[in-house]
């Protein structure tokens, strides 16, 4: 028996993955025993979607005269995307005020399958969230324009949802109470709403639009509507001609900021 | 060798100093109760013990490791059940004990032997999810986790709090249980008759640092022994009654004048009680109920304590 940090590095590796792998069928389980959290994951924002394609769908000026839905089909994956940020937070809150982070921290497991454990079940939970969200897209006429091209689509929109898990995380471990991240939940839909999600960010005032316009989701979003060969709002500014270069760049610069803090933060949980 | 061992453990929150020279030791195979009260630092020792939080000064042994150099063996150790009942509600008892016993590297099948040894040990066979538990079995079930690897060293953190009479009776139960095994225990807790239950020694902290250590027993003869009770009939008598008591206690007699009440420490307890009663006689003072009996672990506790 060796302390961990004398384990060789493929040991150590071996077991946070196993540790983790661990952590994350607790998730799974969950869902088993719980199916309906699952449904409202998906319903939520399948009822956002519907309200917004049959309520305002008819006030929205798409271009090229296509179906309101086309457009905003893609603006509502990426939404469910950045709801699973306040996923995220809950579920770190959660384990935190109850003690669970605790117990793992005293055992002797690894110790980032905790987080790693929570990586992997959240982002197996937005794949699910997601697939339902592509069926309820393909129920109200919306359609990729080619299979290539709506792989790529999925696996940006999965980028910046594993972006958002260590963002998600860290906010969960500086929040540390659930109850504060009621407060932080709110704020997704102002985000949402400051993207190129629901309207075009031509439309609006110059400044909020060029903001907009550089808000992470919409180059996400502008990317997968590029790529299901859906519909967009276009734009002159460089970022929004960039849309597939900046839907790689923007996650990949959140993760690594808040990979590095959420991970620094997890192990100053000592302090 | 001492299974427990901290040496001028100290912890600042910020301006807040939780320990302030914190020194412990617990023997092993016996049960240390750290008796304090709300914000003394008992979680915090506890905390600091169990490698979650880090001191900012002084050094601690569990199991013989160092917690701040080797917090990887003492983790292997040790069990911790905490405030909350950490486990997964959703889960049932079984998936608990599954869970808890791959992280501890247990193979598959091992880990299902071992929870279901566990459940039946501690009396857990209900199928259905934790939340259909009652506070005490989730205690249990903690408490069940905390042992997947048999440690030596268990360190419940107010293990009883917010739990029914009954619920707390089952839960010493199973520490009796574990102790009996020769587990050692570090229990903290706020509750005077847990310590009395179920410590082989008790220490007080307040304010970060341990006020006293002994057992049970001792604590309660630091107060002066035993005590000698008079409630007398005649409210006037009371002064004098007060008297003769003081005459023959170990110090002056304390009255309370609304429950008729006289009571003082004595060293020679039946001489005691016996000069008492002759010399009541004799001045005709009329006693409703005469008793001797230790004094009660809240009394050392509240003297102890009081700033």
């Amino acid at each position: 028996m060796t302390e961990l940090t004398m384990d060789p590095p493929f040991t150590r590796l071996r077991w946070a993955l196993a540790d983790g792998w661990s952590v994350a069928r607790r998730d799974l389980i969950h869902w088993i025993a719980q199916p309906m959290t699952i449904v409202f994951g998906v319903a939520f924002p399948v009822v956002i979607a519907l309200a917004f394609g049959y309520l305002f769908g008819g006030a929205v000026d798409v271009p090229d005269g296509a179906d309101y839905f086309a457009f905003l089909m893609p603006g509502m994956y990426g939404m469910t995307m950045l709801f699973g940020l306040g996923a995220t937070m809950v579920a770190v809150t959660t384990d935190l005020s109850r003690g669970v982070t605790d117990r793992f921290r005293s055992m002797p497991m690894a110790p980032s399958a905790v987080l790693i454990g929570r990586a992997v079940a959240d982002l197996l939970n937005s794949v699910l969230v997601l697939a339902g969200m592509l069926a309820c897209g393909f129920a109200v006429g919306w359609r990729p324009a080619s299979l290539g091209g709506a792989l790529g689509a999925v696996g940006l929109l999965l980028w910046l949802r594993f972006a958002l898990l260590w963002a998600g995380m860290y906010l969960g471990l500086v929040a540390k109470d659930p109850g504060a991240v009621t407060a932080i939940q709110t704020l997704e839909f102002p985000i949402g709403f400051l993207s190129n999600a629901f309207v075009a960010p031509g439309t609006m005032p110059g400044w909020l639009g060029a903001v907009s316009e550089w808000n992470p989701l919409s180059s996400t979003v502008a990317a997968a509507r590029e790529l299901f060969g859906n519909p967009g709002w276009g734009g002159d500014s460089w970022v929004a001609q960039h849309a597939v270069t900046m839907a790689i760049v923007w996650p990949l610069a959140i993760t690594a900021v808040f990979f590095v803090l959420s991970v620094r933060l997890y192990q100053r949980l000592d302090r | 060798m001492a299974a427990v061992l901290a040496q001028g453990l100290r912890k600042t929150y910020g301006k807040k100093t939780a320990l302030d020279g914190f020194d412990l030791e617990v023997a092993e195979g016996t049960v240390c109760g750290l008796l304090g009260p709300n914000g003394a630092g008992k979680t915090t020792a506890v905390r600091i013990l169990t490698t979650l939080l880090r001191p900012d000064g002084g050094r601690a042994e569990v199991a013989g490791f160092d917690v701040a150099a080797r917090p990887r063996l003492v983790r292997r150790s040790i069990g911790l059940v905490g405030q909350h009942a950490a486990v997964d509600e959703v889960l049932t008892g079984t998936q608990n004990l599954e869970l808890f016993g791959r992280l501890y590297h247990l193979d598959a099948r091992a880990a299902r032997a071992r929870a279901a040894e566990l459940l039946d040990t501690f009396g857990l066979e209900h199928p259905g999810p934790v939340k259909e538990y009652s506070g005490g079995m989730r205690r249990r079930l903690d408490l069940a986790a905390s042992m997947i690897l048999s440690p030596p060293v268990l360190f419940l953190d107010e293990p009883t709090t917010g739990l029914d009479p009954r619920s707390r009776g089952e839960v010493w139960k199973a520490v009796r249980a574990l102790v009996s095994t020769g587990t050692t225990v570090l229990l903290t807790t706020q509750y005077l008759e847990e310590a009395d239950q179920l410590a082989d020694r008790v220490s007080v902290i307040d304010t970060g640092r341990v006020v006293a250590e002994g057992t049970p027993g001792e604590l309660k003869s630091k107060l002066g022994g035993d005590r000698l009770d008079v409630v007398v009939r005649d409210a006037a008598r009371l002064s004098e009654a007060a008297g003769i008591v003081g005459r023959v206690a170990a110090a002056p007699a304390e009255v309370d004048q609304d429950t008729r009440h006289v009571s003082a420490p004595v060293v020679e307890r039946v001489q005691a009680l016996t000069e008492v009663l002759a010399a009541f006689s004799a001045a005709d003072i009329e006693a409703e109920d005469i008793a001797l009996r230790r004094p009660t672990l809240d009394e050392v506790f509240l003297s102890l304590t009081a700033a």
